[in-house]
């Protein structure tokens, strides 16, 4: 397996959605090739920071503000 | 010892109660699907129109108009898709009227060379979030992803942060399955690449 390959089933490989024949294909080229477990691993951690950190909250003040507009415009439906 | 009863073959979304309420008029239950998703429709908003005031109108409008079109929710999906298609169709309206004469598209293939091979190979340090502090690290989460193409960005967001599986987030974004799942392999690799910019092991050395 190539490193091109190997990339093609990087998202599959990550969200666990690769037949076990596959998966141990990868795994014979992972223990191989240091570049792509860097690749698979700093992926993975991508994945996990931006899914622990909200960029974006919505704070309260403005929730409430937010949700009392749209319930007053819905009851003039 | 408490046990779990099946009712029946057919698993029913427990939204699907509210919205039928809703239907009928009830809008204590609409207000129910309005806290349960104000603050993931606000983050899509952001990513997508990268504007607060944008965002927080797209967040009115988006849930006014499921609520005026609750009628033609089929029940094939999942509520929450279809908010959110409704969401990302307001999103990109407000990006089109700031933008004006610039083409605004999630659905045009971005080609580009970044993201088809890794170039930085360098490993991150063992905990790259011990290196910054919590404001800092929320800069550069935002800057980073902020550089990606919006049909690249979003897909991101619905897949990674959201938890929409590849079907609904092509049904969201009116989207095919394997262009879906293109954007996300190729969002994935543009933002480690350039996240390794910071997390490398020698420190922020690169990051400038």
């Amino acid at each position: 397996m190539t490193c091109s390959e190997f990339l093609a089933q990087l998202d599959d490989l990550i969200d666990n959605d690769v037949t076990a024949a596959l998966r141990t294909d990868l795994e014979e080229h992972l223990r191989g090739c240091e570049h792509c477990v860097i690749t698979l691993n700093t992926t993975r951690k991508t994945i996990e920071i931006y899914r622990k950190h909200e960029l974006y909250p919505l704070p309260n003040d403005m929730r409430d503000r937010l949700q009392k507009a749209i319930l007053a415009r819905c009851k003039k439906c | 010892m408490s046990t779990i009863q099946t009712q029946g073959t057919e698993e029913v979304h427990p939204d699907v109660a509210l919205v039928n309420r809703a239907r009928q008029g009830d809008v204590a239950a609409f207000e129910k699907l309005v806290r349960q998703y104000d603050r993931q429709i606000f983050r899509i908003a952001q990513h997508i129109t990268q504007n607060r005031e944008d965002a927080e109108d797209v967040v009115q409008d988006a849930f006014l108009k499921a609520y005026e079109k609750l009628d033609q929710f089929q029940g094939n999906s999942k509520f929450y898709t279809w908010l959110v298609r409704i969401a990302v169709n307001e999103s990109l309206m407000r990006l089109r009227k700031r933008r004006t004469g610039k083409m605004v598209s999630i659905d045009e293939d971005v080609e580009t060379e970044e993201g088809s091979m890794p170039r930085d190979l360098a490993d991150w340090s063992p905990d790259p979030e011990a290196q910054y502090g919590q404001s800092e690290m929320g800069d550069i989460l935002r800057k980073t992803i902020q550089g990606l193409p919006p049909g690249f960005r979003v897909v991101f967001v619905l897949r990674d942060v959201d938890g929409l599986s590849t079907e609904e987030t092509a049904e969201s974004l009116g989207l095919s399955i394997p262009a879906v799942k293109s954007r996300l392999l190729r969002a994935r690799l543009q933002l480690r690449e350039r996240l390794s910019r910071y997390f490398r092991k020698n420190g922020k050395d690169g990051a400038k």
